[in-house]
This record gives structure tokens, sequence and C-alpha cells, in this order.
């Protein structure tokens, strides 16, 4: 079999150009996921539950089999491995087996010559189903019948939990939470469910090599953890299983789960042809996991001065039909419920659960965009009530290195939180515009549905505290390899996805600096050529990257000088070691359970009209703690991109989930922020070198996510006086309806 | 060019599997995004949203046909400049728009480069880069 008929070309004058995928990028060259075909090559597609809960009684594929075209039918029954697998436990079937646990549950595949043929066998499979009664209420799953009940968790091995529908819970417990306090003050919140919206839908392609093997080119994050989660359930040995990148439409957490990985490659193999599978939008937002909706109690006490006394948190997490990343979701939120500030006393109380909603994992920001946007709002219930400035509130009580997290690891890294506050706040904030003024510039926009009578301004600020890496003693490793040729010129490996966010002019910027040649390509990511890179998220594929390229790079120096030949080494970096928390007391048993931190402030300024319950946000000023910028354009772009996605949160952006069926899986009732929506970012870069990360890079791309939320609702609060306690925020909650 | 195609198939469909130019792309296939924005006889439109029957005989450019000898369009060779392109999905539709949108307007101010490239929704960048592309191509 032949390899995809396009591949990525490099940019025709790669050494002038910011970006190396940037030229065919604009022409149109870039071969994406869904751009790849074959020659032979049949289209996939799959058949999915219309209901979030109901037995399989029947399958009937003989009606389908018989549409022309048609190569393949499979359901559970075909799937010669593993018939389950996951990212932390093997807790999703391949194909539904008796059960299905949420709405768009796949159940069986078809495989086709044209996909419109694919399309109307899929439509003809017949599945009969007995309805149950879904599990949509988060608060209640836990009292109700385990939509899982030949598999108790126990609380998945972390904290033990008896009851049903639990996937994990969690408690952090530090110092006295019952400390006399002269303020207390408390709250409620709720974070709806927000999706990735990712603009190039799932697609891959599946080859089978003709030895029993298959070669997989897909848009993932992470090409050996498909690798790993796909060969069980081919039956097959991994190496017999090799994952190629192929061209990602971003990703955001939403490629972290297998989507066609599993499918295309078991029609493949079936068929003894190349098959294709490419989602549409609608199957896209079925496709994939959520960001978890969270509904968030906390509890803060300070002195009269302002200084933080104890923090009380409850954290519910709607983790959805299967498990996905839920796990480590809701460490992430209960670990960062208190944000970047110092504080001896906490009780923090995590519970994530199933329900036969949409599966939820992981998104940009990942357990801390929920917990930020309750404990930001907190703080400015705290400001309100001892009548202290927000801002010099936030400098009063942040946390610095040598202070102590929840988890009562000491922060030993670099975290310079007050001069990334000063630095925001300090930015010059726009003057109010005079009206009447051009409808474009008024809440509702060219809708010209007012004058501006009641437009009000409102100024926001909030702070943000992400972890960077992975955390709680996960071996956190990426492998570079890197090839010396006589002629001087190298090749470097690193399976490292790029996503979008610029990962592969990382490595080539460290890759020609070590080896002090410009000299260098970078081969597209593979299992079939290097070890895992680990995953495109958390933050640190940077850091990651960058360690690794740069420890082969000279590790492939001393080779030459040693041997003089050509040289090919490979070498696995691993970032200062994690540690587990203790089940019982959340304290981490070690020095640390995350292995560094970056922290972003940002102001926003909003006009709402109170009247008709429109919102435009104005301007937005931030400051972020970036280690080091290796390319400044890159890292603003992660700001702005990334403080589009939490403004999407705060106003716009949620999944509508009825009785467990999502009503929105469009673009035109999903809504991501255009062009007219986004304001003008003013970012400035805080440069303090992280001391344990090469080059002392930081990743850049959640904080952003994690504090346009909360600033974004803090100005709304402030425009409308209202406790807008829910996001995203709707008219209805702005006119208080 | 030439191509065979079933009754119900969009021009974006045609663009992509039969014709073999897929540089126009397939975010929502409802009109929604502006990935697949083409000029159909010099007027900008959603190729998912017109039928590759109704483009027989008509002029069709895509992304692709905005580069002349090789040479980069200079709202193409802007993009590149500004870092307005992160994954890149969104950019063949917004490069053809924004092109579309200086051979009408040549000095656009910020708010016409805003609303008229509002149809095209970009989800990595926040527009930011974008709007910085498209007023250093229309400085040139």
């Amino acid at each position: 079999m032949s390899a995809p008929t396009r591949t990525l070309r490099r940019g025709r004058a790669e050494t002038s150009v910011r970006r190396h995928d940037a030229i065919p990028k604009v022409t149109g060259e870039f071969a994406y996921a869904s751009d790849l075909e074959v020659a032979e090559m049949l289209w996939g597609q799959t058949v999915r539950s219309p209901h979030p809960h109901a037995l399989i009684v029947s399958i009937d594929v003989s009606e389908a089999l018989l549409i022309p075209g048609v190569h393949a039918v499979l359901t559970h029954e075909d799937v010669p491995g593993a018939k389950t697998y996951g990212l932390e436990f093997a807790d999703q079937p391949v194909l539904a087996i008796d059960r299905v646990r949420y709405f768009g549950e796949p159940v069986a595949l078809v495989a086709a010559e044209e996909p419109e043929q694919a399309r109307r066998a899929a439509a003809a499979v017949r599945v009969e189903y007995e309805p149950l009664e879904p599990v949509v209420d988060p608060e209640r799953a836990v009292e109700l019948e385990p939509i899982h009940p030949g598999r108790p968790t126990a609380g998945h091995g972390f904290r033990y939990d008896p009851r049903p529908n639990v996937v994990r819970s969690m408690v952090i417990r530090r110092g006295d939470p019952d400390a006399e306090a002269d303020v207390t003050v408390s709250g409620t919140y709720d974070v709806g469910q927000q999706d990735q919206a990712f603009l190039g839908p799932e697609s891959g392609l599946a080859i089978p090599d003709g030895e029993g093997g298959v070669d997989i080119h897909v848009a993932t994050q992470w090409l050996h953890v498909d690798r790993d989660q796909v060969a069980p359930c081919l039956a097959l040995p991994r190496e017999m299983v090799r994952v190629h990148l192929a061209g990602v439409g971003g990703a955001f957490g939403g490629r972290e789960d297998l989507s066609v990985q599993v499918h295309a490659a078991l029609l493949a193999l079936r068929t003894g042809r190349p098959v294709k599978m490419a989602y549409n939008r609608e199957e896209s937002f079925v496709g994939h996991i959520h960001r978890h909706p969270a509904r968030i109690r906390a509890e803060h006490s300070a002195t009269r001065e302002g200084r933080l006394v104890s923090v009380r948190v409850r954290i519910l997490l709607d983790g959805g039909a299967y498990a996905s990343s839920t796990a480590a979701v809701l460490a992430n939120a209960c670990c960062f419920a208190v944000g970047p500030y110092a504080v001896d006393n906490v009780s923090i109380e995590g519970t994530a659960v199933y329900t036969n909603n949409p599966p939820c994992g992981a998104m940009r920001g990942f357990g801390a965009v929920q917990a930020t946007f309750a404990s930001e709002a907190q703080m400015d219930r705290l400001a309100d009530a001892l009548d202290i400035d927000p801002v010099e509130l936030r400098l009063l009580n942040a946390l610095e290195p040598g202070g102590v997290l929840p988890t009562g690891q000491v922060v030993t890294g670099s975290l310079p939180t007050k001069e990334v506050i000063r630095r925001a706040a300090a930015i010059p904030v726009p003057e109010p515009e005079a009206l009447p003024r051009e409808a474009i510039r008024l809440p509702g926009g060219s809708g010209n549905t007012t004058r501006g009578e009641g437009v009000r301004r409102g100024v926001g600020f909030a702070v943000g505290l992400k972890n960077l890496c992975y955390s709680e003693g996960f071996d956190d490793s990426c492998a570079a390899r890197v090839r010396l040729s006589a002629d001087g010129s190298a090749e470097v490996h690193c399976a490292a996805a790029e996503v979008g966010q610029g990962v592969t002019d990382v490595m080539l910027r460290v890759a020609r600096k070590e080896l002090g040649t410009d000299e260098v390509t970078l081969v597209g990511g593979s299992t079939a050529r290097v070890g895992s890179s680990g995953s495109t998220s958390a933050s640190r594929m940077t850091w990651m990257a960058a360690g690794a390229v740069q420890l082969a790079c000279r590790a492939a120096l001393e080779e030459r000088e040693r041997t003089g030949g050509e040289v090919d080494v490979e070498r696995v970096y691993r970032h200062p070691r994690t540690f587990p928390l203790d089940p019982e007391t959340g304290q981490a048993q070690g020095d640390r359970s995350h292995v560094a931190f970056a922290v972003a402030a940002m102001r926003a300024v909003v006009e709402v009209d109170v009247d008709l319950g429109l919102t435009r946000v104005v301007w937005i000023g931030t400051a972020q703690d970036v280690g080091h910028a290796l390319d400044r354009t890159a890292v603003e772009g992660q700001i702005e991109g990334g403080t589009a996605q939490g403004l999407g949160l705060a106003l716009m952006e949620e999944i509508q989930v009825r009785d467990g069926v999502i009503a929105n899986a469009s673009f035109t009732d999903y809504l991501i922020p255009t062009f007219l929506d986004m304001p003008p970012v003013v970012s400035e870069l805080v440069e303090e070198p992280e001391p344990d990360a090469p080059y002392g890079v930081k990743g850049v791309g959640e904080p952003p996510t994690l504090v346009s939320t909360p600033a974004i609702v803090a100005a709304l609060r402030a425009a409308t006086a209202r406790e807008l306690t829910r996001v995203p925020v709707r008219p209805d909650d702005i006119v208080g309806l | 060019r030439e191509a065979d195609v079933w009754a119900g198939e969009s021009l974006l469909t045609a663009l992509r599997d039969r014709l073999g130019v897929p540089g126009s792309k397939n975010a929502c296939e409802q009109g929604e995004c502006g990935s697949c924005s083409v000029l159909l006889d010099g007027t900008l439109v959603c190729s998912c949203l017109v039928l590759a029957a109704q483009a027989d005989g008509h002029e069709v450019v895509t992304v692709e046909g905005l580069v002349e000898d090789g040479k980069l369009h200079r709202v193409q060779e802007a993009f590149v400049e500004t870092g307005a392109v992160q994954c890149g999905f969104c950019t063949p539709g917004l490069v053809v728009a924004a092109a579309d949108l200086l051979c009408r307007t040549p000095e656009p101010s910020a708010d016409e480069i805003r609303e008229a490239l509002s149809g095209n929704l970009c989800r990595c960048t926040g527009y930011g880069k974008i709007l910085a592309a498209v007023q250093l191509a229309a400085s040139r």
C-alpha cells in the first residue's frame, strides 16, 4: 500500500518565515487529516445511539449489507481484542455492547465506496433499543442506579468511595478550616458545558499493511497513547499499529481521547482496504468529550485587613457517561480551587460523577477554569464585603515562591504573582466611548437594536494559577531522536503533536541553536520512528519538546565528537518528579505533586445594555507569567486565542443538553466568538525564567483561558450590579428575568 | 476543469474530493464558519452552500488560485508575517474573504475589517493577528 497522496510540504522560504508551516497553510497546500486520500480508499461511517441511556435488544445489519458499495458493517462482536478502552480507565466500549450510555455513542460501523453510500448504510442498520431513564442530574447521580452496573469503581483506587456513579472523590484538608475570622462570604457558582469547537472535524485514514498490521494517519494530541489504546482492541502487538500525525485543525483538549482511530483501523483490517473517516460538524459535537459542567460552593473568610484566614470549597463535576480524563480534571479543579493566594486553613471536597450526559474530559484549562471562575468571584465578594480595592486584596494575599499550596506543596520555582497583578493593573484602560456612535460599536452590534440608552460600562479584574505538565506522580516524559549526516545536516524526530500552537517551530529553533546549523529537518511525528512525546496538553509541550530536543542534540554532538561519523541517537527527557496526593488528606507525598506553575492577570472592560441584556467586551489588558518567551508573536497568539475561548465561556458557549440529548450540535446554535465579539487584547509578558525548564520556558496556552471568563463576568457584575453566578451569562440573567 | 458529480453534491465537495483542490475547508458544511469561502464569478460565497452543478460554466477562485506565478497574494504574505496562522483550518477562507474585502474596500477601517470577516470563524487566534494581517496587506 502506498502512503497518502498528500504530504506536508515545507515552506518555500523556511529560514525567513515565522512559522515553517505558515506558507502551506495560507496557500491551501497543507494536508489536514480530512484532506488525506489514497487509491482504493473506502469511507467509514459510525452508527450512533439516538438515546442517552438504553439497553440494546438487537442489532440487524442485513439490510445495510445489501446497499450497493458497502464492504463491511461491524458491531461489538467484530472487535477482535479488548472491547473497551479509555485514557485513565478502560470503561468505554469500542462499539456499544449491551447498553448505550450517552446520546451519540458508537454502536456500529460501516465502510463503503462512497461517503453517501456509507451514510445510507449507516441509516439502514436496525438497532432495537429498550430506553432506560437517563441519569442526568449530577447532584443525584450518587444516589441512583449505577450506569456501569458491572463495574463498581469504589473511587477508582484514589480515595475510597462506595457510592454509585463516582468516578473520583477527593479531599484536600490543611490547617483548621474553622479558624476564627472577621468576615465570611459564600457563594454557589455554575459552569456550563463548553465545547472545544476546533475547526477541523475529527478525521483519519487507516491503511492495512497487508501483513496484519495497520497504519493510522490521524489528527490527534498524543500518538503513542492512541496506539496503546487501539492495539489491544485490535488484538495486535503495539508495533503492528503505527500512528502517524496528520495535519491537525485545532485541538484544545478535544483530541486527547480516541475518535476515529480504532474504528477506521477495524474497518481497514476487515476490508483489506484503506478506510477514511471524517466527521461532519454535527457528529463532531457528539464525537468528542467536552469541558466538565461544574457546581462549586465556596466560603472564604478573612481578617478585617483582608488577609485570607480560611477557604472551604465543594466541587461537583459532571463527567458524563465515560471517565476519559475526569479523575485528573477533578484533581486539578480541587488543587486550584483557592487560586494564586496563600491561605493556611483549607477544606476542599471534590466529586466527579458518571451520568448519561455527554462524556467530559480535557479542555484548555483542565478543571482550573471552573475553579477560577468561582474563586475569583469569591475574591471580589470579599473585597466588596471588606471595602478593599479588588486588586489590593489580591496583592495582599498573592501566593509567591516560598508560599504553600492547599496540598502542602511549597512553591519553589518562578511564580511572579504580584508582578503579574501589578503589570496588568497598570495597563491604561481606554476612556469610555461617546454616544451616539456606529451601531457596530454597541452591545448587539450590527443588529441595530439600540441607540445606546441602556448601555452601562463595567470593569473587572481576575487572576489565575495553572500547573504546567502532568501531576500526581505521572511519569511524564518526551523522547526526541537526532540524526547527524556526514554533510553536517541534521534530522530531528519527535512525536510532539503540532496542533496549531507552533511546537514544530520550537523544536526547530532549539535544534538549530543546539547544533549550530540551519540545516535541520523536522520529521513528522510517528510511533514508528521515535518514542512517546507525551500529550500536547497541560501547557507542557513547549517545555517537554524543548527539553527532549536539547538533550538529544547535545547527546548527538557528544557522540559525533567520539566517533566522528554519522550519528543517530534518541533521548528521553523528564521533568522533576512529582508525587501522588495522600488520598485522605490531599497533602502532597514528597516535595511536590505539581511540577511548576504559571500565573496570569487580566482586566476586562465591558459595556452592557441593561434593558436588552446584550453585551460587548470593549477591551482586555493582560499580563502573563511566561517564563522565557521563545517567540513573542506565538506567545501573544496563545494569549489572544485563549482569551477568546474564555470570552466564549463567559458570554455564549454552552452545549445545551436536554434529558441527555445535545440540542445544539451545530455552529448555528453553538456560538463561538466571531471577529466582532473579540476586543483588542493588550498583553504584557512577564519573563522570569523557570529554573527547572529548558531555557526557562513556561507553557502559555492555558492561563489566559482561566482568567478571561472571571474577568469578563466581574466586569458584567460591575455594569449590572447583579450576582451572575453562572456562565455563560445569558441575556435574561443580565435583565433579571 | 470537469468532474462528474451527483445531483446533491456541494461545490465544496466537488472541489475537495473530485477536482483535487482541497484548500477550501470543511469545518461546518452549513454556511456558518466561512472556512470554505471561494469567489464564484467574483462574488464571495460559502462553497458548501452552492451546488456543484450551479458552478457549471462559471469561474471559481479558491485559495489555491490566489497564488500567481508562484508568488503569494499580498493577503497571504501578510498572514504569514503577522502570525495570523495557527492551526490554519480557517486560513484559506479568511484569506479569500480578506482578498475580496480589499478588492471592494482598499483601505478598510478596523471596524470594516471586523464586520466583513465576521462570517469567518477562527478558534485559535482570537482574531488580533488576523486584523493586523489585513491592515498590513491593505497598506501595500
